[in-house]
């Protein structure tokens, strides 16, 4: 049988990654644009970029969207590596089935009900809404997101280096940090990082459960959006992008390389007498 | 930390606890809200239960409690319409997915195997980037003044402007290009594990290639064509963002239905009834994607 792609999956692959990038580099393209319509170009300016900084509003909803960010993504971290450890070590406990059931459910759950539902809650108990009304709605979406991560990498870990080192003595406590926590870390910074992003791009969920000067820079966006389509929102999608990316790809290099370096040595300790 | 029954239960208790506050307690009170009146008041609503009453409160609350909204719901044809048009606008989206998504994931799974981590990471380095921002980027795309209506006059296959935007074909775009990840991803997963030595079996047999797909290689990638689906239909049927930026007035989707019930209308208890009839819609897909889950995780484990 004839070996190497054909035609036909070549085209369909390069078709298909046309697609997904070329709305993402006319964005980018545009926001350099001096002009003020988007769809005609009349020459390069970084005028844009210039009027963005300089809006204040903006500059505060991306500081609050920051802070939520980093806080809810670290919280949900930590509840969705409990999670994942909770459904792949703790085998059949109480209630096993619907907890199983309100970690998968959120990944579907379509936004406007769980915001409206998380509102509704605040509402009921008192709580007054703004940074921590959003901060509690975003690590209870992306809390299930880290869990499914960690728990695709826990199914694969061997479970016999925990017992080697509790055979020599380790206390379990010391063995889960000291053992498990190394091999697992990849998936938890993963994890991690989509918690992050998955907070910074909410728009749906931050907008039902914020209260006053808690607004985010998705819903300035959004708001701004539907005012016009206006190439500083472009400028402001650009900086979001190329934060993105650069995060993205440097954190797969340093993952590749940890786990060059890891196969190396396991290599070794296999080679040695 | 010495007894491992109490690590263990903490490990359980702590996210188990978490999300029964914030997620599952959360659409008891929606049906609670759903189930009072409208008031104009803050909030905007007259409670069903008052827990300060005691058990003969509760008990005549009880009998207070109106299906006033459930009956109001039914009698709009707007819901009903709104419910229909969601269901069938996220079908059609799934079943175009699947169409654009399959030859995408098979070519990538096809591919050398030093391309195919590059090829994974390119699939999901979009997924990373804003969705707000990427369904703003199709506005200055598809508006009548946009690039794609400047670019086909350009090539003169257009004299006059193509209408997209505000109607349901730009809502079909929007959700295929930022769903196609979601897509992908699973049908490349079960493509990729496939034993190409099967191919080779079927087409040494003398199997035509088309057949040999339709008997061999579209079976075997069922189970990401099963997760593929689920993944993007149950969210595309109360997709907000989408249908209110790209789509028009006569866009009904149940997601702009309930945001305008809430935000515009504020008729909290009316967006709650929305919101219980759209779980009601959903729980069905939703029990069948979990077990789809937890039957992949115990097979892999």
């Amino acid at each position: 049988m004839r070996k190497g792609p054909s035609l036909f999956n070549i085209v369909s692959v390069t078709l298909g990654f046309a697609f997904l990038y070329l709305p993402i580099v006319l964005l980018v393209i545009y926001s350099f644009n001096a002009g003020r319509n988007v769809a005609i170009w009349s020459g390069w300016s970084t005028k844009w970029y210039v009027a963005m900084v300089q809006n204040q509003q903006l500059l505060d909803a991306a500081w609050v969207t920051l802070r939520v960010g980093l806080l809810s993504a670290t919280i949900a971290t930590v509840l969705g590596t409990m999670a994942a450890l909770a459904l792949v070590r703790h085998g059949r406990f109480m209630g096993r089935t619907l907890f199983s059931g309100m970690v998968y459910a959120p990944l579907v759950m379509p936004e406007v009900i769980t915001g409206l539902s998380l509102l509704l809650l605040f509402v009921a108990v008192g709580f007054d809404r703004g940074f921590w009304t959003v901060t509690i709605a975003h690590i209870t979406f992306s809390l299930c997101f880290v869990a499914v991560v960690v728990q695709s990498r826990l199914v694969t870990f061997d479970r016999a280096m925990e017992e080697a080192a509790m055979d020599l003595g380790c206390p379990p406590f010391k063995t889960f940090f000291v053992v498990t926590l190394p091999i697992i870390l990849p998936a938890i910074i993963a994890g991690w990082m989509l918690a992050f992003t998955l907070s910074l791009d909410d728009l749906v969920i931050a907008s039902f459960t914020t209260g006053p000067g808690a607004t985010t820079l998705p819903m300035r966006i959004y708001s701004a959006v539907r005012l016009g389509v206006t190439p500083e929102i472009n400028a402001v999608s650009t900086v979001l992008i190329g934060i993105v990316t650069i995060g993205v790809i440097s954190a797969s290099l340093v993952t590749k390389r940890q786990e060059a370096e890891r196969q190396k040595a396991e290599r070794l300790a296999a080679a040695a007498p | 930390m010495g007894n491992p029954f109490k690590s263990k239960a903490f490990v359980v208790l702590v996210p188990y606890i978490w999300l029964f506050v914030f997620f599952l307690a959360p659409f008891l009170i929606v049906l609670k809200i759903s189930l009072s009146m409208t008031a104009i008041a803050m909030p905007p609503y007259v409670p069903a239960f008052d827990l300060s009453a005691g058990i003969g409160g509760i008990l005549s609350d009880l009998k207070e409690l109106s299906l006033e909204n459930y009956a109001f719901l039914f009698s709009d044809s707007l819901y009903i319409k709104s419910y229909l048009s969601s269901l069938q606008i996220a079908l059609v989206s799934t079943a175009l997915l699947l169409l654009i998504g399959y030859p995408v994931a098979y070519g990538m799974a096809r591919a050398p195997k030093a391309w195919r981590p590059t090829l994974v990471m390119l699939v999901i380095l979009p997924f990373w980037t804003s969705f707000l921002i990427r369904v703003y980027a199709w506005i200055g795309i598809l508006s009548r003044e946009g690039l794609l209506n400047t670019f086909l006059t350009w090539a003169g296959l257009i004299d006059t402007p193509l209408t997209i935007l505000s109607t349901n074909i730009a809502v079909y775009i929007g959700i295929v290009y930022s769903y196609l990840p979601f897509m992908v991803l699973p049908l490349y997963a079960a493509l990729e594990k496939m034993d190409e030595s099967l191919l080779e079996a079927a087409s040494d047999l003398g199997c035509p290639p088309l057949k040999t797909f339709w008997v061999v290689t579209f079976p075997l990638s069922l189970p990401g064509v099963i997760a593929g689906c689920f993944l993007v239909f149950i969210p595309a049927v109360g997709e907000f963002v989408i249908p209110d930026l790209l789509g028009g007035s006569e866009t009904l989707m149940i997601g702009k239905t309930l945001w305008a019930e809430f935000f515009s209308n504020r008729d909290w208890p009316l967006a709650s009834s929305v919101a219980v009839i759209l779980l009601l819609i959903l729980v069905i897909p939703i029990v069948f994607f979990q077990n789809a889950q937890q039957r992949s995780q115990e097979r892999n484990g």
